[in-house]
């Protein structure tokens, strides 16, 4: 665990307590059985704490508390797999803040701020992650194009669109019409078209702007991951110390205790990556890098943690009653967000000249 | 081994497979070409059709649904060769085996070796016409991998077992008519306290209640027994034999489960092509995403050493007479491959690939997400991979418990 202030510790104490005894896993049980795209009354709760400002500058209604802060307590909300568009919103604001004009900032960043407006990102428009490549295009200050598979869409009042002369903000509303898409981990999925939609650029940023959001989208959801892993592994521990077979309990066999020692491993150094991603967002030093790492590393990471965690069940792993599957189910939609490893490792070997 | 066929066993197979033809050109209703239903062995079979019906029947009725069982039980009582002839014929012109299920993977088999002939004239033949479910009673919720220490008790009155008891993870249970059943009939002994019990499900006493899985599909139950009498006549071996005669079975069900089932099949898709849609090529002709062309390259190769290894096993438990302890290796390393394969076609296909139901995906990708969820049992189910693992070291290699 990386050293933490005590603002930092104080905001994580809160929202391990909060999710820990207001929304553990059972809340978003509710959820998914009523359909919905998250809580809204939760999502009040973490505005209301001011989660959805912690990357916002003080002037446009946040608490600037940086990449960190928000990354704990993404990680907090990752383990009990709260719904909520607490990510895509700050990476919308995080694009604003990094692009926008002084007009843009002060148009969006307070209500972002408060939760009152859900923003989020509109990059690919593929089923797989393909970088800064996209085809939408603008016209006399119009979008033309698809987005496929926008996370957190059908709440959201402003898109962070990439299209392909630079980043744009087009609101919900004329020439916007999204499909919803029900992926295994039923969150919130949608395509998005839009058809001669009204369309800012977010010109401030340069041309690396769009790169800075997804270094961003790439360490915020590992850390999302980053506590789904430690979730998995938490609750996987705990039954392997509690189920009997063989008049044992099956945390007394050897086998399994070298394989969740491999997996406590994998899981210690994919939170040293997540932090150092988030640390690099901090302080602007070689962030690209840093965020190919964290998101390679939770992909992998996660994937084998939620796939042992459900094997390590036995046939109770397999029911729906018992939550671990619902780690698994997340863990494939966000190993496709913004790059799978594969992705990732060539980009690396690219950055690194070889 | 491998032999030059003699003129005249060739002619034999020639023939064979002319019979085969007329068999196939005046049963085989030809709208059910291709259309299979691979997870079939997974789902509630739906309302069977005129045509499925028909096509039932006729093979069952030809015994060609179980084509090396003996003729006497209903079987088909062909050779090896005859039944690799049959199966190519058949796919020839898009035809399947519509006889399936556990009584014929698992039970069948079991039967014929340890029944009583009168048993083996009652059981056998209705499950080659595919007229009976069975499904297997082996776990509760105490006797996982640990299945000896199971305690459902069928206590004797006389003429009948009275049996107590729960069973779990009965898959099938919900639509099946009989179960197979491990119980105990003494306390006194772990492993020779336990009779192998052939059970009517439609039974007074009987209670099945359905258990949703992570694939959104209800295949598997809770049994619950409360005073079944079961007739004495139901007793498979003798009081006492049953750990013998279970695990027999388990080998069968192992070498079954072995091939990744439902999912490869499903999948049956060469990954190189399916990569080559989604992901596209590069100017050199070669997969863009250059890792995962060495992921599909690595996982083929390691597939068709399998089938090898898998061929090589049959031909030398032929050779030694019945299946053997490799059936723990082929399941181990079957269906590891098989969620690799399918793991492999969500990285493949991205978010396509993990559809769930409604717009924007293919009936083929929305099916491929559920079997993929499902098939994260095959290496829990039927004795887990762990198990095997133990298997292979202690019975194989001879390796000791640490205890
Ligand atoms: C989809 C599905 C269908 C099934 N269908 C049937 C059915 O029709 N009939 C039936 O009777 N049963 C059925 N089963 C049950 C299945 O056989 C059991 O789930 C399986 O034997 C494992 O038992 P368990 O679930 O109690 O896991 P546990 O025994 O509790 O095991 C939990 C984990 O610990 C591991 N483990 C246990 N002991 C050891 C050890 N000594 N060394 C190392 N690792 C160990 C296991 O491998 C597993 O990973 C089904 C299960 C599933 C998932």
């Amino acid at each position: 665990m990386a050293v933490l202030n005590d603002e930092q510790e104080m905001l994580r104490d809160m929202a391990r307590e909060w999710t820990k005894n207001e929304h553990p896993v059972g809340a978003w049980r509710k959820v998914r059985d009523a359909g919905e795209p998250f809580d809204a009354d939760a999502w009040g709760a973490m505005a209301e704490m001011g989660w959805a400002g912690i990357i916002i500058p003080e002037e446009h209604g946040g608490s600037d508390f940086g990449w960190m802060s928000l990354g704990l307590v993404v990680e907090e909300l990752g383990k009990s797999l709260a719904a909520s568009p607490l990510i895509a919103s700050a990476l919308a604001a995080s694009a604003i803040v990094l692009g926008g004009s002084d007009e843009q900032k002060a148009q969006y960043l307070p209500r972002l701020a408060s939760g009152e407006l859900i923003g989020t990102l509109a990059f690919d428009e593929g089923p797989r992650h393909a970088g800064l490549k996209a085809s939408a295009s603008v016209h006399d200050g119009r979008l033309t194009g698809t987005k496929a598979f926008v996370h957190e869409a059908s709440r959201a009042g402003l898109f962070v669109v990439l299209a392909s002369d630079g980043v744009y903000l087009v609101e919900q509303g004329q020439g916007v019409t999204l499909s919803s898409r029900a992926l295994a981990d039923m969150r919130d999925h949608a395509e998005v078209d839009f058809n001669n939609a009204p369309a800012q650029k977010l010109a401030a940023g340069g041309d690396a702007l769009a790169q800075k959001i997804l270094d961003r989208a790439r360490v915020l959801t590992a850390a999302e991951m980053l506590g789904m892993c430690q979730a998995v592994f938490d609750t996987t521990l705990d039954y392997l110390k509690q189920r009997v077979q063989f008049n044992q309990v099956l945390s007394s066999f050897q086998a399994l205790q070298h394989r969740m020692a491999d997996l406590y491993s994998e899981l210690e150094m994919t939170r040293s990556a997540v932090e150092g991603g988030l640390q690099a967002l901090d302080s602007g030093f070689a962030v690209t890098e840093a965020a190919m790492l964290a998101k390679a590393r939770a992909n992998d990471a996660l994937h084998l943690i939620s796939k042992e965690g459900v094997q390590l069940h036995g046939g109770i792993g397999m029911t729906d009653e018992y939550d671990v599957g619902f780690y698994l189910k997340r863990a494939r939609v966000l190993e496709a967000a913004w790059g799978a490893s594969s992705h990732l490792r060539d980009l690396f070997a690219t950055a690194k000249g070889y | 081994m491998a032999s030059v066929a003699e003129p005249e066993a060739k002619a034999d197979l020639d023939a064979f497979r002319e019979e085969v033809r007329a068999f196939l050109a005046e049963n085989f209703p030809p709208e059910l070409r291709g259309k299979n239903n691979l997870l079939s062995s997974v789902e509630e079979a739906g309302e069977e059709s005129p045509a499925e019906k028909a096509w039932r029947v006729a093979m069952g009725e030809k015994g060609w649904g179980t084509p090396t069982w003996p003729k006497e039980y209903g079987g088909g009582g062909l050779t090896k060769k005859q039944a690799r002839a049959l199966e190519e014929e058949m796919a020839k012109v898009g035809a399947w085996n519509p006889i399936g299920g556990m009584g014929v993977m698992m039970l069948g088999p079991t039967l014929l070796e340890f029944a009583s002939e009168e048993q083996k004239h009652e059981h056998i033949p209705p499950i080659c016409k595919g007229e009976i479910r069975w499904c297997q009673g082996y776990s509760e919720p105490n006797a996982g991998s640990d299945l000896a220490n199971l305690q459902t008790m069928a206590e004797d009155k006389g003429d009948h077992y009275l049996v107590n008891g729960q069973k779990t993870w009965t898959s099938g249970g919900q639509w099946a008519d009989k179960c197979f059943c491990l119980v105990r009939t003494s306390r006194a002994d772990k492993h020779k306290g336990i009779s192998f019990l052939l059970i009517d499900m439609h039974a007074p006493g009987v209670e099945v209640k359905p258990i949703k899985m992570i694939s959104g599909m209800s295949p598997f139950c809770e049994t619950f027994f409360t005073d079944v009498q079961v007739p004495k006549e139901s007793l498979v071996g003798e009081e006492g034999q049953g750990w013998t005669i279970g695990k027999k079975l388990l080998q069968h069900e192992r070498t079954n489960l072995s091939g990744g089932g439902a999912l490869a099949a499903l999948n049956s898709q060469p990954l190189g092509k399916v990569a080559e849609r989604y992901i596209g090529l590069d100017e050199n002709g070669k997969l863009a995403d250059a890792e995962l062309r060495v992921k599909i390259a690595d996982f083929e190769m390691r597939w068709n050493a399998f089938l090898l290894t898998a061929r090589r096993a049959m031909e030398e438990s032929k050779a030694q007479g019945g299946v053997s302890e490799i059936s723990s290796i082929l399941k181990k390393a079957g269906t590891k491959l098989g969620q690799e394969r399918a793991e492999l076609m969500i990285a493949i296909q991205g978010y396509r690939g993990l559809g769930w139901e409604g717009e924007g995906f293919e009936q083929k990708e929305l099916d491929g997400t559920r079997a993929w969820l499902f098939g994260k049992a095959t290496t829990i189910y039927g004795g887990s991979t762990e198990i095997q693992n133990n298997i292979i070291a202690k019975r194989i290699l001879g390796m000791l418990d640490h205890q």
